[in-house]
C-alpha cells in the first residue's frame, strides 16, 4: 500500500519542474560562471575551425568522386603525381598550424582557468554514493556547518570547493559554472567557481559510481553576499524545536526510529553520520540529490518507499504507519 | 567446450549468490523478523519464509558487502575493533558466547546482550540486521566463504574475510587472539 | 603417423598441375567431420570461425545498445533497473571493445595476411586454434554470467574503487578482469602468429616496400597488441588479486593508489582504439585500389603515417584523466601528443583523397562504405582533436559528448570500413558474391541511421548529459533529442538487420564468384574463391607492389616444396629471399585440450588462488603433449 502509494506520489512529483532558474540551468552552453564563460568561447572557437575543416574535406571528396575526368590513362603520370604531393604537403601543413594553434590556445585557457586565493570562501566537497556532503569551513572554526546537496555562494566572489572522494570516484560538474573535477579517493582535488549572476545551477556526478550515479545531482545558489550571510547565520544555527503537535511528534518518531541512526538533526540527540545532515533540510530546494522538490508530500513519499524511488541507495525502507510518516514528513519539512 | 561447461556451472552455482535485492517488501520484513528463539535466546530457526526466500543473507554476496557497510556505518567497530575485539568480544577467535547460528547474531543485534551489547531493533530496519548478522559470522569463519566481502579500501589488521580470517588466525598459533580465552576454540 | 619415404616425385617441381594440387590438398586438408573442426589448424578455417563470432558478438552488442535506447527514450523510465542497466551498459562497451573490435580485426587479418602475403598458413597455426578456443571460452564466460544476473557492472573501464574489493560485491568485476585475460592472451597470441608471418613468411620477392598496406597495418598493429595489452593484464591481474587475497595495489591506505589502475588502464586503452583503428585504415588503403582504379596515393606516406600513429598512441593515454587532477602542465604535454595523432591521420586522409581525386570511381559497396568512413571518422577526428584539449575536455569528459565522439571513431572509422570489408573479400571467404542491392540498401540506411543516432549526442553532451547514467529526470530539457536519438537507432538496426540478411543470402544463393572479381591487384586474389587448403599450388614470387596489374596474366611462381608434408617458404626480412623450406604443424587436438585447461584455471582463479596452483598441472599436461618432440626436421635451407 505504501508502495503505491509512493508511486503515486512519484509521478505526480516528476512532472513538477523545479522553479527558479531560467534556460538550461544544466549546460556547458548556458553559462554564468567565469570559468564556464570562457570555456564556452574556447568550445565555440573550436568547434567553428572544425567544422570549416569538415566541409573542406567534403568538398574535397565530392570533388573528388564526381568531378569531370578527361579520358585518360589510369597510370599515374608524374606531373599529375607530383601536384598531388605538394597538394598533400599543403594540407598536412594547414593540420600542423591548426593544432599548434589549438595546443597553443587550451594551454593559455588552462592557465587562466587555475587561479585560486587562499582567502577565499572554502567549501569542503564530499562524494559520496549517492549525494554530497557539504562543509563549510572559514577562518573561524565556529562559522563551520554541514548541510548537503546544495551549495549556496555569493555573487563575484571566488569560492574554492576542495573535493575529496570518501568511497568511490565521483566527479564534480555544474556545467554552467565551470569544468568538472574528480574526487577521488585518498587524492584531494581542488576547483575555483566564481559566478557573477545570481540564480540556480544544476550539476550532476560525471563519473560513473555505481548503482545511482543517474540521480546524484547538486544545486549551486548564487546569491548576493548579505543573503549569502543570513543564509549561512541560518545553517550555523540548530534546529529550532518544534513547534505545532504534528511535527513534535514527528521529532519523536524520528529519535526513536532508525532515521536518528544515519542522520544528523543538531539541536537533536539525532547524531548520524551515514546520511546527509537534516538540521536544514525543510529549507534545501530539493531531497534525496535532486530527486525532488522539498515539500511535504515528497518528503513523505521519499521515506515511505526510497528504494523504489531510487533503486540500490542507502537509505532503507523503514516501516511506519501513516501517522508516523505523516508526523515526520511534517517534522522535516518544518526544519527551515 | 568442456571449459565452457564447467564456466556455466560454476556461475549457475554463483547465481543466487549474486542477485541484488534491492528492497525488501514490508510483509517480507515483518516475517522475516519473526524469529523463534529458544528461552535462554540463544540458538533458535528463523522464520520459514527465510528458507522460501533461499537463506538471502548467508551466501549472498551483496547482502554480505551490504552487511560490511553497516558494521562500519552503525558503529559496531567501536567495541568489536575490526573483529578483534575491543570492549566488546571478537568474532576472530570462534568462541561466539551465544552460539554461532544466524538466528542468535540477529537476536543480539536485534535486542542487545548483558554486558553491553545494545540493541539496534530501533536503529536498524529487519533486512539491515540480518545483513550485519550474516557479515559478522563470516567474520569468525573457519572457511573461506567465495561470497564473503574481500578488504575494505583502509589499513588492514588482519585477513579479509573471504580468506577465513579466523582460521588462519588460529594458525598463526600460539599467542590467543583473546588472552582470558586460550588458544582452543 | 608413418609418413611415406622421400621420394623424388614429393617436390613440386615439374608435376602436372592435377597431380600436385591432389597431393597438396591430401598433405593440407582438414578432414571432415566434428573431430576435424576440433584439430583444424588451417588459418581459413579459424579465421572464418573467429570472424563468425565476433560478429555473433556484433549482434548481441547491438541487442544491447537497443536495449539502452529503449531505456534512455523517456525520462525516469523503470523499464530497466539501475543495477541491470549498468550490467548492459558495461556489458556493451567491455563486449564491443574486447569480443567484437579487435578480435574481428585480428580475424580478417588470421584470414588474409596469409593470402595476402602468399604464403600456406599462418606462422604457429596451433597457437592460433588454442588462440580461437580461447576468446571463445572469455566470451561465453562473460554472456554466461550476464545472463544469470552477475555481469560485470561496474564500467568497461571498470576503474577502482568500485571495481574493488570494498564496492564491487560479488564476482561481478572478477568476471569483468578475468574476460580481460581470456582475450588480451587470444589477442597476443595472434599478435605473435602476425609478426612472424609478415616478417618471415612473404613470399619470395615481397620486399619491404611491396607489402600490401593492410598488411603493413596488421604488422604495426600487433606490435601495439604485443606492446599495450600486457598494461592492462597488469592491472587487471592486480584488481583480481586485491579482490581475491586482499593485496593493496589499489588501496591509498596501504600505499597503493586509485589512480594507478587508471593509468595502466589507459597505457593499453588508448593504443587500445588504434588496434582497432590501424587494421581499418590499412583496410580503406588495400580496397581502395581496385575502386579508384589506381594504385593508392602515396604508398610511402600511408605506411610512414600508420607507424607514426602506433607510435605516437602510447604518448597520450593521459588525456583519459584530464580531470583526475593531476598537474596541469604535464596535462598540457598530452594535449600536445594528442593533437600531434591528428597529423598521421590527416596524412592518410589526404593521401585516399588524392587516390579517389585521380582514379576512376566504381562506385559498388565496398566504395560506398568507403566514402562513409571518410565522412563520419573525419567528423570523429575533429571531435578527438576538440577533447584533446584539457580546457574543452573539462565539459565534455564523460558526457554524451564523448559517447558520440568514440562512436563516431569506432563506427565510423572502423565498423564502415570492416562492413566494406566483408563485402570486398566476401567471394574469397565463400566463394559468392554479395547482393549489391541489400548493399546499397543496408550502406544507406546505416549511415543515415548512424548520423542521426550519435550526432545529437554530442548535443546532449554540451547540454550536461552524463554518459553512464541509467535514467535522467524529466525536468532537464534532454528529453526530446533522446527520443530522436531512440527513433533513429532504429534506422540503424534495420540497416544492420539488412547486411545480416545479405550475408547469410549471398552465403547460400549469392552469384559465383571469379578468382579476382574485382579486378583487384594484391595476392589473395591469385588463388581460387574461396582458396584451397594449402592457399596456391605454387607460392607466387612478387615482383611490385601490384602483382595482380603488373604481371596480369602469368604471375611467376616458386617451386621446389614438398607435397607430402606440410611445408613452406621462409623469407628473409627485408629483402623477402628465399631462406629456408619450413615444415609447418599438422592438425593436432592439443590446442584445444591447452585451451580447455587454461579456461578452467582462470575461471576457476576467479573463486580460489590454488586454482593457480593446481590448475596448472593440467595445462602443463596439455603443453607437454602439444610440443612433444615429432623427430623430423623443422626446416631445411
Amino acid at each position: 500500500m505504501i508502495r503505491a502509494a509512493s508511486k503515486a506520489g512519484l509521478s505526480a512529483m516528476l512532472v513538477v519542474p523545479l522553479t527558479g532558474c531560467g534556460g538550461n540551468w544544466q549546460s556547458a552552453l548556458d553559462v554564468y560562471g567565469s570559468a564556464a564563460i570562457s570555456l564556452k568561447h574556447l568550445i565555440i572557437l573550436i568547434v567553428a575551425v572544425c567544422s570549416v575543416v569538415w566541409m573542406l574535406v567534403m568538398i574535397a571528396l565530392i570533388a573528388a568522386l564526381w568531378r569531370n575526368r578527361d579520358a585518360r590513362s589510369s597510370s599515374p603520370e608524374p606531373g599529375r603525381e607530383r601536384r598531388m604531393t605538394m597538394a598533400v604537403i599543403g594540407a598536412v601543413v594547414a593540420t600542423v598550424l591548426i593544432i599548434s594553434t589549438f595546443t597553443v590556445m587550451s594551454f593559455i585557457a588552462t592557465r587562466a582557468l587555475t587561479v585560486a586565493s587562499q582567502d577565499d570562501l572554502t567549501v569542503r566537497v564530499r562524494g559520496l554514493q549517492w549525494w554530497w556532503g557539504l562543509e563549510y569551513v572559514g577562518p573561524d572554526p565556529s562559522h563551520r556547518f554541514e548541510t548537503a546537496n546544495e551549495i549556496h555562494i555569493p555573487v563575484g566572489r571566488n569560492v574554492r570547493l576542495q573535493l575529496e572522494g570518501l568511497d568511490v570516484i565521483h566527479s564534480f560538474w555544474v556545467p554552467s559554472l565551470a569544468g568538472k573535477q574528480d574526487l577521488v579517493p585518498g587524492r584531494p582535488n581542488e576547483l575555483t567557481i566564481r559566478v557573477e549572476r545570481a540564480g540556480v545551477y544544476r550539476g550532476q556526478c560525471a563519473e560513473f559510481c555505481g548503482m545511482q550515479h543517474a540521480h546524484m545531482a547538486l544545486l549551486v545558489i548564487a546569491e548576493p553576499q548579505e543573503d549569502f550571510d543570513k543564509w549561512a547565520t541560518a545553517q550555523r544555527q540548530v534546529a529550532t524545536p518544534p513547534t505545532d503537535e504534528e511535527a513534535a511528534a514527528g521529532l519523536r518518531t524520528f529519535l526513536t526510529k532508525p532515521c536518528a541512526a544515519c542522520h544528523t538533526v543538531r539541536g537533536t540527540a539525532a547524531a548520524g553520520t551515514t546520511g546527509p545532515d537534516l538540521t536544514h533540510v525543510g529549507s534545501r530546494r530539493t531531497i534525496a540529490s535532486g530527486m525532488f522538490e522539498t515539500t511535504r508530500g515528497s518528503l513523505a513519499a521519499w521515506i515511505a518507499d526510497p528504494q523504489t524511488i531510487k533503486p540500490g541507495n542507502n537509505m532503507p525502507l523503514v516501516p511506519l504507519t501513516p501517522d508516523e510518516l505523516r508526523a515526520v514528513s511534517a517534522y522535516l519539512a518544518s526544519l527551515k | 567446450m568442456a571449459g565452457v561447461l564447467i564456466g556455466l556451472a560454476a556461475a549457475l552455482a554463483g547465481c543466487q549468490r549474486e542477485e541484488r535485492q534491492l528492497r525488501l517488501d514490508p510483509p517480507v520484513a515483518d516475517a522475516l523478523d519473526k524469529i523463534a528463539l529458544m528461552p535462554n535466546r540463544i540458538g533458535g530457526a528463523p522464520p520459514e519464509v527465510y528458507f522460501k526466500l533461499g537463506k538471502p543473507y548467508e551466501a549472498n554476496a551483496y547482502n554480505l558487502s551490504q552487511g560490511k557497510r553497516l558494521y562500519t556505518w552503525f558503529g559496531c567497530k567501536s567495541c568489536h575493533g575490526d573483529g578483534q575485539g575491543g570492549s566488546g568480544p571478537a568474532f576472530l577467535d570462534g568462541w561466539w558466547y551465544y552460539g554461532p547460528e544466524l538466528v542468535s547474531i540477529f537476536a543480539s543485534i536485534r535486542d542487545g546482550r548483558p554486558h553491553g551489547m545494545p540493541m539496534f531493533g530501533d536503529k536498524m530496519t529487519t533486512d539491515q540486521i540480518w545483513q550485519l548478522a550474516g557479515y559478522v559470522q563470516t567474520i569468525g569463519s573457519y572457511e573461506g566463504q567465495t561470497a564473503a566481502p574481500s578488504r575494505n579500501d583502509e589499513k588492514q589488521a588482519r585477513p579479509a574475510e573471504n580468506r577465513a580470517p579466523a582460521k588462519l588466525l588460529f594458525d598463526e598459533g600460539p599467542s590467543p587472539v583473546h588472552l582470558d580465552q586460550g588458544p582452543t576454540p | 603417423m608413418n609418413r611415406p619415404a622421400t621420394a623424388p616425385d614429393t617436390h613440386d617441381t615439374d608435376i602436372a598441375r592435377t597431380r600436385l594440387t591432389s597431393a597438396l590438398a591430401k598433405t593440407w586438408k582438414t578432414p571432415p567431420g566434428f573431430w576435424g573442426a576440433l584439430t583444424t589448424v588451417d588459418h581459413k578455417i579459424i579465421g572464418r570461425r573467429y570472424i563468425f563470432t565476433a560478429f555473433v558478438f556484433l549482434a548481441l552488442g547491438g541487442v544491447l545498445a537497443a536495449l539502452m535506447r529503449l531505456q534512455l527514450a523517456q525520462p525516469e523510465a523503470r523499464l530497466i533497473g539501475p543495477d541491470r542497466y549498468n550490467q548492459i551498459f558495461t556489458m556493451h562497451g567491455a563486449n564491443m571493445m574486447f569480443l567484437f573490435a579487435v578480435p574481428v580485426m585480428e580475424a580478417v587479418a588470421v584470414y588474409l595476411v596469409p593470402l595476402m602475403v602468399g604464403t600456406r598458413n599462418i606462422a604457429f597455426p596451433r597457437l592460433n586454434a588454442f588462440s580461437y578456443w580461447i576468446y571463445l571460452a572469455g566470451g561465453a564466460l562473460l554472456w554466461t554470467a550476464f545472463a544469470l544476473d552477475m555481469g560485470p557492472d561496474v564500467g568497461w573501464f571498470a576503474y577502482v574503487p568500485l571495481s574493488g574489493p570494498q564496492y564491487g560485491a560479488g564476482k561481478r568485476a572478477d568476471i569483468w578482469a578475468q574476460m580481460i585475460t581470456f582475450t588480451e592472451l587470444s589477442a597476443l597470441a595472434i599478435a605473435v602468429e602476425l609478426v612472424v608471418t609478415i616478417f618471415k613468411q612473404r613470399a619470395p620477392g615481397m620486399t619491404l616496400d611491396r607489402i600490401p598496406v593492410f598488411v603493413w597495418a596488421m604488422l604495426v598493429t600487433s606490435f601495439l597488441v604485443i606492446m599495450a595489452m600486457p598494461a592492462v593484464m597488469i592491472a587487471s591481474t592486480g584488481l583480481i588479486l586485491d579482490r581475491l587475497v586482499g593485496t593493496h595495489f589499489y588501496n591509498p591506505a596501504e600505499g597503493g593508489d586509485v589512480l594507478l589502475w587508471q593509468h595502466l588502464f589507459w597505457f593499453f586503452g588508448h593504443p587500445e582504439v588504434y588496434i582497432i583503428f590501424l587494421p581499418a585504415a590499412g583496410m580503406v588503403s588495400t580496397m581502395i585500389e581496385p575502386f579508384a582504379r589506381r594504385p593508392a596515393f602515396g604508398y610511402l606516406g600511408l605506411v610512414m603515417a600508420l607507424i607514426a600513429t602506433g607510435i605516437l598512441a602510447f604518448g597520450l593515454w593521459v588525456h583519459h584523466m584530464f580531470v583526475a587532477g593531476l598537474p596541469r602542465l604535464g596535462d598540457s604535454f598530452f594535449t600536445a601528443s594528442s593533437m600531434a595523432i591528428a597529423v598521421p591521420a590527416g596524412i592518410q586522409m589526404f593521401c585516399w583523397l588524392a587516390t579517389l581525386w585521380d582514379g576512376r570511381p566504381v562506385f559498388k559497396t565496398p566504395l560506398l562504405f568507403i566514402m562513409g568512413f571518410i565522412v563520419t571518422f573525419v567528423i570523429g577526428g575533429l571531435t578527438g582533436v576538440m577533447v584533446a584539449s584539457v580546457p574543452f575536455d573539462t565539459q565534455v569528459h564523460d558526457t554524451y559528448f564523448v559517447v558520440a565522439h568514440f562512436h563516431y571513431v569506432l563506427i565510423g572509422g572502423a565498423v564502415f570500413p570492416l562492413l566494406g570489408a566483408v563485402h570486398y573479400w566476401f567471394p574469397k571467404l565463400t566463394g559468392r558474391m554479395m547482393s549489391e542491392t541489400l548493399g546499397r540498401w543496408s550502406f544507406w540506411l546505416i549511415i543515415v541511421g548512424f548520423n542521426a543516432t550519435f550526432f545529437p549526442m554530442h548535443i546532449l553532451g554540451l547540454e550536461g548529459m552524463p554518459r553512464r547514467i541509467y535514467t535522467y529526470q524529466p525536468d532537464l530539457p534532454w528529453h526530446g533529442l533522446n527520443v530522436f536519438v531512440s527513433l533513429s537507432s532504429i534506422v540503424l538496426t534495420i540497416g544492420f538487420l539488412l547486411f545480416f540478411i545479405n550475408v547469410f543470402r549471398s552465403a547460400r544463393f549469392g552469384e559465383v564468384a571469379p578468382d579476382n572479381p574485382w579486378d583487384a591487384p594484391t595476392l589473395e586474389w591469385a588463388t581460387t574463391s574461396p582458396p584451397p587448403s594449402y592457399n596456391f599450388p605454387r607460392i607466387p614470387v612478387v615482383g611490385s607492389l601490384h602483382p595482380l596489374w603488373d604481371d596480369r596474366d602469368t604471375l611467376p611462381v616458386a617451386d621446389g616444396l614438398r607435397t607430402d608434408r606440410r611445408e613452406l617458404i621462409v623469407t628473409t626480412l627485408a629483402s623477402a629471399g628465399p631462406q629456408a623450406r619450413e615444415a609447418s604443424p599438422r592438425n593436432s587436438i592439443w590446442p584445444l585440450l591447452a585451451a580447455v585447461a587454461t579456461t578452467i584455471m582462470l575461471i576457476w582463479s576467479i573463486f580460489s588462488p590454488w586454482a593457480v596452483v593446481w590448475g596448472s598441472i593440467p595445462i602443463a599436461v596439455a603443453l607437454i603433449g602439444w610440443f612433444w618432440p615429432k623427430g623430423t626436421p623443422e626446416d631445411e635451407s
